[in-house]
């Protein structure tokens, strides 16, 4: 019986190896926050298990993920990745076109029923029947819940699958949905950003292909690992927001000496990601590093909370644009206006009573 | 109470006293409790505010200035006795008397209730010129007290743990105990705004509250504002 293929065999065919091999072990391992002993673990459940095939789809999108994905920091780690998943179906960077593309994901479909990993970049439409998003001829939607049915489980790349992102900021025509609303029967990770992090994505990929489970997630479904502080617990201007010490203005002392950027709307204090510490480009830099603040890509709705250079959000309730602030003052403005009415009205009325008392 | 004739009485200086009925109304947790919990709400609108607006920029190093941290643990520390001063007052609510149930709930079946609001619309708009007697609060204040105070102060306490966590971690009690406000605002960025909302709808409150009870203790048959810091309510006149 011919051996099945594991992630091992196929990159010692590439040439790689098995120091390089096992040196990607312990990164990969530390970066998921594991112990000394998770790097023996993973070794041999590479050795020796089955490659996990993945079916890769793409919605309505920009494919920022994947340019994230294809630039991973380690140029192993990206090698290693898109050997070690057996990456069946992307249409996007697959060889096969067409009627051939579509064969290849009917067979991975039946082979691995049950098996493979699907993972979605971008999300479907729903509006008019899902025809904002036709891709094979048929609605993005319709081919999501077919490929779905048979999957082990969903990553939902990037803020896109995870919450809609851009084509579902407000007013959302084509009604953008992200997946965890479409397909409700099967586990999903959400791994949010826009894009997310390289180093991330294939960290999530290597723990599914190398456990062949979900990781521990959150509560809104994102990897605990990576997910669970905010940019600003982590952010090395955090000095200075504690000391009080903030740019105010893109060209003022404050900016140059590297002060907070919260006034100017930095979301880092309401941002789950690892761009803080993973940071991008193989660790060269992140937005605040470059003297920007956060926008807040990987968080639900961040399109629509108002401009990036607010400190505080937009709220747009009744047609007017206003945040928490000017509405709470007007309503004060308003009441104290009322009270210094009622007050007068009320002194008014003693005087004039106790004058009518005087007379009688 | 006098049993005599008020007429008739005269002190030891010979003067006459006069008569006021008065009742034990506030006992003495829920006047603490009131003063606690005012000028932890000051503490707290104030230091809230400058957490969303923050003062000027420091100068110097950042290691020599502490600024927004101190504001911001001002912040958390009157929250925390906020919290816990609520906690001692919904313990009083069962062991307490009938006045120290009023602001957490709304009489809505009663219609006596009513027709007392209806009444007290009226003394406001001006159209009557003579106020009923309450020992406990008139109804109109007990309505304004649950909806624009008791209920936003859960609010305010509910959202401003689950913030709280966000710093405290994901294996904090807070976050045990109110990370459920993320599964409906996922962004915590929404709690934060309707945090800084409740804010202003206790701050109105608070300022119609006040104005109140300084125009109660003027106009009404009834003594208000010594109330809240002795306990007993007086009551000027002895008409029904
Ligand atoms: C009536 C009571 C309260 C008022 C008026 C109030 C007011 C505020 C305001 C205006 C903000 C700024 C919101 C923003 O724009 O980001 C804030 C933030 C916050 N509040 Fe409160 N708050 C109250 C109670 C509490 C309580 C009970 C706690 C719990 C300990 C709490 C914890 C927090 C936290 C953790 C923040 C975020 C701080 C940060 O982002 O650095 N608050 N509060
Ligand atoms: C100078 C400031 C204040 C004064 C003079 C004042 C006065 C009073 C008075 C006289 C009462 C009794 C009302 C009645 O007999 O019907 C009362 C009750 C109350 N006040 Fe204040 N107050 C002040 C500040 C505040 C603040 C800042 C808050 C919170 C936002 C507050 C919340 C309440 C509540 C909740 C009650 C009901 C207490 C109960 O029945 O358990 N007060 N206040
Ligand atoms: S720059 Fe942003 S993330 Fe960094 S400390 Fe300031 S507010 Fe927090």
């Amino acid at each position: 019986m011919r051996k099945t293929e594991t992630f091992y065999d196929v990159i010692r065919r590439q040439g790689i190896t098995r120091r390089s091999f096992i040196k990607f072990c312990s990164l990969t391992a530390a970066s998921l926050g594991f112990g000394p002993d998770a790097k023996t673990a993973m070794a041999e459940a590479l050795e020796t298990k089955e490659r996990v095939p993945v079916i890769w789809m793409h919605g309505l999108e920009c494919t920022c993920c994947s340019e994230s994905f294809i630039r991973s920091a380690h140029p192993l780690v990206k090698d290693v990745v898109l050997s070690m998943i057996s990456l069946d179906y992307d249409d996007t960077i697959m060889v096969a076109a067409g009627h051939q593309a579509e064969a290849i994901l009917e067979e991975t479909k039946q082979k691995y029923k049950g098996k493979y990993i699907l993972a979605v970049e971008g999300n479907p439409p729903l509006n008019e029947d899902g025809m904002f998003c036709i891709d094979g001829g048929r609605p993005f939607v319709e081919k999501l819940k077919y490929v779905a049915e048979d999957a082990m489980a969903i990553i939902a790349w990037g803020a896109c699958a995870s919450w809609g992102c851009v084509q579902a900021a407000k007013p959302n025509p084509t009604q953008a949905t992200p997946i965890d609303k479409v397909i409700r029967d099967k586990p999903i990770i959400k791994v949010p950003g826009c894009p997310p992090i390289a180093e991330v994505m294939t960290g999530v990929v290597t723990f599914i292909t190398t456990f062949g489970r979900l990781p521990e997630l959150d509560r809104q479904g994102r990897p605990k690992m990576f997910y669970s502080q905010r940019i600003h617990d982590k952010c090395y201007r955090r000095p200075h927001f504690d000391a009080g010490q903030f740019v105010e203005e893109w060209d003022d002392e404050g900016a140059r000496n590297g002060y907070c950027l919260y006034k100017m709307g930095c979301r880092g204090p309401t941002t789950y990601n690892a761009c803080s510490t993973v940071r991008w480009n193989g660790g060269v830099s992140f937005p605040i590093q470059s003297g920007h603040g956060c926008i807040g890509c990987s968080e639900d709705g961040f399109w629509d909370k108002g401009s990036f250079y607010d400190r505080l959000a937009t709220i747009n309730q009744f047609g007017i644009e206003a945040n928490a602030d000017r509405i709470g003052m007007t309503v004060a403005g308003v009441i104290g206006g009322a009270i210094a009415a009622h007050a007068a009205i009320t002194a008014v009325k003693r005087v004039t009573t106790k004058r009518e008392k005087t007379d009688v | 109470m006098s049993l005599f004739d008020p007429l008739a009485t005269l002190d030891a200086h010979g003067e006459r006293a006069v008569e006021r009925q008065s009742v034990y109304v506030y006992e003495a947790p829920v006047r603490l409790w009131h003063w606690i919990n005012a000028f932890s709400i000051l503490m707290l609108a104030l230091t809230g505010y400058l957490i969303g607006s923050p003062l000027l920029s420091m100068p110097g190093e950042a290691s020599a200035n502490f600024l927004m941290g101190y504001i911001r643990f001002n912040h958390f520390a009157a929250g925390q006795i906020l919290a816990i001063a609520l906690i001692l007052r919904i313990y009083w609510v069962f062991v307490g008397n009938v006045d120290a149930r009023q602001i957490f709930y709304v009489p809505v079946w009663s219609g006596r209730f009513w027709k007392e609001c209806v009444h007290e619309v009226r003394w406001y708009a001006f159209l009557i010129s003579k106020p009923k007697k309450y020992v406990g609060h008139k109804p109109l204040a007990q309505s304004a007290m649950f909806l624009m105070f008791t209920l936003p102060l859960l609010f305010m306490v509910i959202t401003g743990f689950a913030l709280y966590s966000e710093g405290t971690g994901r294996d904090s009690w807070e976050y045990s105990l109110f990370g459920w406000l993320f599964s409906i605002w996922p962004n915590s960025q929404d709690v934060h705004t309707f945090h800084h909302l409740g804010m202003w709808v206790i701050l109105v409150f608070t300022m119609v509250h006040i104005y109140v009870a300084v125009r109660e203790d003027i106009m009404s048959r009834q003594s208000i504002i010594s109330s809240m810091i002795s306990g007993e309510r007086m009551f000027k006149d002895l008409e029904d």
